[in-house]
């Protein structure tokens, strides 16, 4: 039985208060000077006024680096790399690399042939499709034959797919050419220390060239790999992400100087995501207790990056043969059974064309959220809340509470509405538990929401939110989820101001553990 | 001589087979599998067994008794 009480703690000696984290915030934040809402202007998530223009034409469409592509187009992974050359404490070998899916998922492995019969089954049946990662499920290059082979099986037939990977980096500097030879314009380098007496804790060992290194000096080599790759990368214009695994106690305080250190090395995205950690997933930390943050440690974390970096706070940790819009995943329709057995004419027109009318749907999401925002123009408050937001994609409030099985979380003030995460409700390891749990979990994971905005909701679910203080709202159905949110918040403020509510801070949330499965 | 694989422990992740310098590591139905009569246990190559180096399951490249060095 839950209770929104029984939230993991901050103290356990794991971690340090986070007190000192809102403190280096502070003293890290490029143009604020304290933490909290008005923060417009300096680096929210992709957006097109806060990236240089050449950047925004390379990223508006992809959906793992802008936020907007992320509601309106979608990607796909294929499993090509099975092998990896490192152990990190948070992976399991037996599942998926941990640094781009969740703990305790394991993808069908493709050859580069069948895999690229796969994408293009994939980009003819859902034209939102625009770009291919390899990022599994061990490390891409790792396995560089099968990685590159499979880019250049499908750059032949669909030369308008970006091609992005994934990795730890360890290879990075011996493979940048091959990178730049087949037109990968996006790679993602999980970066989890510059400081190898850090990363001693956190890999116990690598493996480079045909030596199997442990403790300092195999961070060492490893940092060194990372850094030196990525400034390779970004000195040959090819894109950047960084990944960090948050793992508090180990390495929280420690992303503030990675995050200078690769943006000083011209990583464009910086995505500081939980430790998830189970002992069930039978992985060095799993094992040894080490818990994951809680969600306000984890924004707090982000929010001391974010400075003149753009954060990624919409990643989901999706799984390394992940298909479809981010938070959907349709693979089940695309098995190697099924693609095998597929005739597939891959029309690069049509698809060109459904691009086309996604773009004018999402200006007119941008407009709309103009437009409410202009409303708000000249009222100042020092007030900011979150929203959670059931959501099916497209930018839209489209699904009914009781089908959630993840809410989007907005933080709105009077600078506007920002995207700053997902959070997962789906019932992955809740076998056996009741309705009335279903709704604790629920509550428990938007506890730090004021509202929570649906499609429909049924009475019940509704009082039960009512009694959280959490706001169930359907009124905003099917309307754009942004301009919906300013629209609450301003009558949220003009109540506040009316004394007829009281605006009273929301305590942590909790980040679910386990792999997310849902379809 | 030789190394071998338990299969039972093994993940199937392909890493020993990109690395094993005389291509004595292959895979049939899933199973990897080591050629005794092709492995030199990396002698004359490198110091250490590069399966059992770089293979993530501690234990599971391991030497073969039924094949032992020559004395
Ligand atoms: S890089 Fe990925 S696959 Fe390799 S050990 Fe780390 S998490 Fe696992
Ligand atoms: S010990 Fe060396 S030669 Fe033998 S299988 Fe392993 S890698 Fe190959
Ligand atoms: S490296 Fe180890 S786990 Fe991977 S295939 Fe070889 S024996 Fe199996």
């Amino acid at each position: 039985m839950f209770d929104a009480e029984q939230l993991p703690d901050a103290g356990e000696g794991q971690i340090k208060p986070l007190n000192d984290l809102l403190q280096k915030i502070a003293a890290s934040k490029g143009c604020e000077t304290k933490a909290g809402p008005g923060k417009s202007g300096c680096g929210s998530t992709g957006t097109e006024s806060t990236l240089p223009p050449e950047i925004w034409e390379k990223v508006k469409n992809h959906p793992c680096y802008s936020e907007q592509a992320h509601h309106h187009f979608a990607r796909m992974h294929v499993a090509v790399a099975p092998a990896c050359n490192i152990q990190c404490n948070y992976c399991n070998r037996k599942y998926d690399c941990a640094n781009e899916s969740r703990p305790g998922v394991v993808s069908e492995r493709l050859t580069p042939e069948q895999a690229a019969k796969k994408v293009f089954a994939v980009a003819s049946t859902i034209p939102q499709m625009t770009v291919l990662g390899i990022a599994g499920p061990g490390d891409p290059l790792a396995n560089p034959e099968k990685t590159f082979k499979t880019f250049e099986l499908v750059a032949q037939t669909a030369p308008d797919i970006k091609l992005c990977v994934s990795t730890n980096g360890l290879m990075l500097p011996k493979l940048v050419d091959r990178i730049c030879q087949y037109n990968i314009d996006h790679v993602t380098i999980t970066v989890n220390m510059v400081d190898p007496e850090v990363g001693a804790k956190i890999y116990p060992w690598i493996f480079y060239e045909h030596k199997r290194y442990t403790g300092v000096e195999a961070a060492r080599i490893l940092s060194e790999n990372q850094l030196r790759g990525l400034e390779m990368l970004t000195e040959r214009g090819i894109l950047c992400k960084i990944n960090s695994v948050m793992i508090p106690g180990v390495n929280d305080e420690h992303l503030v100087e990675v995050n200078k250190a690769v943006k000083a090395r011209g990583a464009f995205l910086h995505n500081i995501m939980p430790l998830i950690s189970a002992p069930e997933h039978g992985t060095v930390f799993g094992m040894n207790g080490q818990r994951g943050p809680t969600a306000q440690e984890l924004k707090a974390l982000q929010d001391a990056c974010e400075g003149d970096m753009n954060m990624m706070r919409h990643c989901r940790q999706c799984r390394a043969d992940a298909v479809g819009l981010l938070g959907e995943d349709r693979s089940d329709e695309f098995t190697t059974e099924k693609v095998m057995a597929m005739e597939i004419d891959y029309d690069l027109e049509a698809r060109k064309a459904y691009q086309a009318k996604v773009e004018a749907e999402r200006d007119a999401t941008q407009a709309a959220k103009a437009d409410e925002l202009a409303k708000l123009a000249g009222e100042k408050a020092d007030i900011a809340i979150q929203i959670a937001v059931a959501t099916k994609g497209n930018g839209r409030v489209n699904e009914h509470f009781g089908h959630a099985t993840e809410f989007q979380i907005y933080e709105v003030s009077t600078a506007g509405a920002k995207f700053i995460g997902h959070r997962r409700v789906d019932l992955y390891c809740q076998g056996g538990f009741g309705d009335d749990d279903k709704l604790e979990t629920v509550i428990r994971a938007i506890n730090d929401c004021a509202a929570v905005f649906v499609a429909r909701i049924g009475t019940c679910p509704k009082e039960g939110l009512l009694k959280a203080g959490i706001d169930p709202v359907d009124r905003f159905a099917h309307e754009y989820i942004e301009q919906s949110a300013l629209a609450y918040f301003k009558e949220y403020l003009e109540k506040v101001q009316s004394g007829e509510i009281e605006h009273v801070a929301r305590g942590d949330a909790d980040i679910r553990q386990g792999a997310f499965t849902a379809a | 001589m030789a190394y071998k694989i338990i299969a039972s422990q093994c993940t199937a992740c392909s890493a020993c087979e990109a690395e094993c310098p005389n291509a004595a590591i292959s895979v049939k139905k899933g199973v990897y599998f080591i050629d005794p009569v092709t492995c030199t246990e990396c002698v004359g190559h490198f110091d250490d067994a590069q399966c059992a180096a770089v293979c993530p399951v501690e234990g599971t490249c391991v030497p073969d008794p039924a094949h032992p060095r020559s004395a």
